[in-house]
């Protein structure tokens, strides 16, 4: 099955083709055979340069696995990650270590990602001194600006994690990621932490920097109003593949898939004259993904399912132009 | 404001932390009331009191550091705060039950989910052991627990996050209590999960009359569950007022700021990509507050006065109050 490019341009700083990533589980009862975890299960798209790709889904879906998989933080199984053209998952160690300037992450914990005995200078320092090689004092100057740039003032370079707020911290984890220099930055849920008003502003610094430094986001979260904000298209994850791609226009507007369609209705509206709109309540619980259902694995919960859901695997069509949907309803 | 008589009514509660380095007015004379099937709402962000409040109306705070130190909670014509602690443990789960947060952390991990609810049964509502566990499997049908004949012998480990809430919610319903505390109570769930339980939670407090205090930090879930909001800032109550007034015409500028600086999803799908109006600088803490009004700091509106003297709580419209001197009182337009 050749995968879909799903760019808009010929030229993508990120392009994953069919990524699989599996786990072994656990052992199963009486059996000598240890299960697998299907956590990223062929899943294909790409990222232009100055784009957000949005990444949403529940708990369990695999968006985690996803991200950390595109920057080889976990090994995939099979499938492509190519990084401004260069495909990362076949490269050695030294030539991934030459490209990992060009692709950073943002953790969603501010206080568990930095370490707690180097200061906040010293942690924001440290990839610039490892992928910039500039001198002392040229790191020192770089740091400073960066700790301008992302609203934190330069005296604070000598204090530690713990003597910094939760927001304060997030602001350390995107300076210390900008500070390489790169193209592509993952986001791992990383306002989820936050309180609403300072989630605000650590939004505001993420897409303030994209314009300025021209940089792609994969922002992963799991809080869709976040993502409708932040992101130009959202792909929508459920127990390790994408179910839905689309411009985010297109996508809350005409939701395609039966599982899509549920998790926007659920969204609670910060608007009571909005109140009783009709929600989909989708029965049970997300199947586990150590034993996935058969077909296309949202047909155990979906109000549409028919005899082929369970047998055939629908992939991945264009419908309307950019919007990507597999569901066999369309 | 409700015409019914109050259920509960919480006056000048005030709940501080004696640290070593100092006291903490973790709830500094907070009052509230809410009513038979009514829903007040309580927001704020972390460290605002809210959680500590819902604590204090059952005694439940953790002591040391924790202390009650003023105020009164009445509920059934008593203050619950003069209660002996026998008197307080029947109150508790039988006419006022809370839903905390994480399920996992709340429930026993070594007692089977049946025991731990036929138990709680057993107790209040002095029935036998086999009818007992005739309701126990009867409220876990009732939250929609599948096979629940069968659920009854799982250990909380076994079952997923939805599961665990569910079992919270007919613990915290199996002795109809008059009101419920749910502090956070679809938190660590899934939307999907979460808009399941809540469409739950609304159906049983309309057939049972449950009062409830919706503690949350989450602007959607008040919107469309609270009949009432109360915000807190910094262990007071800086606004409350029915839901529609709140979100129409939010008049405190705290309110007014986190109102606006949620991102909401836009089914028209025509949100621009905008930058989000801020509130700026940080959540305060407690141990530092400065003079006058906590919020003055953060608040493009303050004067010299909001820095020298913290401003009443008081009636600014029909049903309305605030604690601003920036708002002008306007009751009888």
């Amino acid at each position: 099955m050749s995968a879909p490019s799903l760019a808009s341009t010929a030229t993508p700083v990120l392009r994953v083709t069919d990524l699989v990533k599996h786990y072994a589980g656990r052992r199963r009862p009486l059996s000598r055979e240890k299960s697998v975890v299907h956590a990223v299960d062929g899943v294909s798209f790409a990222i232009d340069a100055g784009e957000t790709l949005g990444l949403v889904g529940e708990s369990g879906c695999g968006k985690s696995t996803l991200g950390r998989a595109v920057l080889r933080l976990v090994e995939p199984t099979r499938g492509t990650v190519e990084l401004l053209g260069r495909d990362i998952t076949t490269i050695d160690d030294e030539a991934l270590r030459q490209l990992r300037r060009h692709m950073q992450m943002i953790f969603q914990d501010p206080f568990s990602s930095l370490n707690p005995r180097l200061s906040a200078g010293e942690i924001v320092a440290e990839p610039i001194r490892i992928h910039r090689r500039s001198t002392a004092a040229e790191t020192q100057d770089r740091v400073a600006t960066l700790f301008e740039r992302v609203g934190l003032r330069p005296e604070q370079m000598d204090d530690y994690p713990s003597q910094f707020s939760g927001g304060q911290r997030q602001r350390v984890g995107i300076a210390r990621a900008l500070g390489a220099g790169p193209d592509l930055i993952v986001g791992d849920e990383p306002v989820s932490a936050l309180d609403v008003s300072i989630q605000a502003q650590v939004v505001n610094l993420l897409m303030d920097l994209q314009d300025e430094y021209g940089l792609s986001y994969l922002f992963i979260a799991h809080d869709l109003a976040v993502v409708q904000h932040i992101s130009h298209r959202i792909a929508v994850m459920y127990l390790g593949r994408i179910v839905e791609l689309a411009p985010k226009r297109a996508l809350f507007a005409t939701p395609q898939h039966p599982y899509t369609q549920a998790l926007l209705s659920a969204v609670p509206v910060p608007d009571p004259a909005a109140r009783r709109k009709q929600r989909i309540i989708l029965s049970g619980d997300l199947p586990s993904p150590a034993n996935p259902p058969s077909g296309c694995r949202f047909h155990t919960r979906c109000v549409h399912a028919m005899p082929r859901c369970s047998t055939e695997t629908p992939v991945l069509k264009e419908g309307q132009r950019g919007h990507w949907v597999a569901c066999h309803l369309y | 404001m409700n015409d019914a008589a109050p259920v509960l009514e919480v006056v000048d509660l005030a709940t501080h932390l004696f640290l070593r380095g100092g006291v903490v007015r973790a709830v500094d004379g907070v009052s509230l009331s809410v009513a038979s099937g009514e829903t007040l709402g309580i927001v704020g962000e972390s460290g605002c009191g809210k959680s500590m409040l819902a604590l204090s109306i059952l005694r439940l705070v953790p002591s040391p550091p924790a202390r009650i130190v003023g105020g009164e909670v009445r509920f059934g014509g008593r203050n619950l705060l003069e209660l002996s602690d026998a008197a307080m443990r029947e109150i508790r789960g039988r006419d006022i039950s809370m839903i905390f947060q994480e399920p996992m952390t709340s429930l026993n991990p070594v007692v089977t989910i049946g025991r731990q609810l036929a138990e709680t049964i057993e107790l209040h509502q002095k029935l036998s052991r086999r009818a007992a566990v005739d309701r126990t499997v009867e409220m876990l049908k009732l939250v929609r627990i599948p096979d629940s004949e069968r659920r009854i012998d799982d250990y909380p480990h076994q079952m997923s996050g939805g599961m665990r809430q569910r079992v919270m919610i007919a613990m915290a319903l199996s002795c109809n209590p008059k009101v419920i505390l749910a502090d956070e109570p679809t938190t660590a769930l899934d939307v999907t999960i979460q808009a399941q339980l809540l469409d739950l939670m609304a159906e049983l407090q309309a057939k049972f009359g449950t009062a409830m205090l919706l503690i949350t930090h989450d602007m959607g879930l008040i919107a469309e569950n609270a009949d009432r909001v109360m915000v807190m800032y910094a262990g007071r109550k800086v606004e409350e007022a029915p839901v529609a007034e709140l979100f129409a015409q939010p008049l405190h500028p705290y309110t007014q700021g986190l109102l606006g600086s949620v991102p909401r999803v836009d089914e028209g799908g025509a949100v621009e990509r905008r930058r989000l109006p801020e509130i700026p600088g940080n959540v305060p803490s407690l141990a530092n507050l400065p003079s006058g009004c906590a919020f003055a700091p953060r608040c493009a509106r303050a004067v010299a006065q909001c820095r020298e003297r913290a401003p009443p709580l008081e009636l600014k419209r029909q049903g309305h109050s605030a604690a601003c001197w920036r708002v002008e009182s306007g009751v009888n337009r």
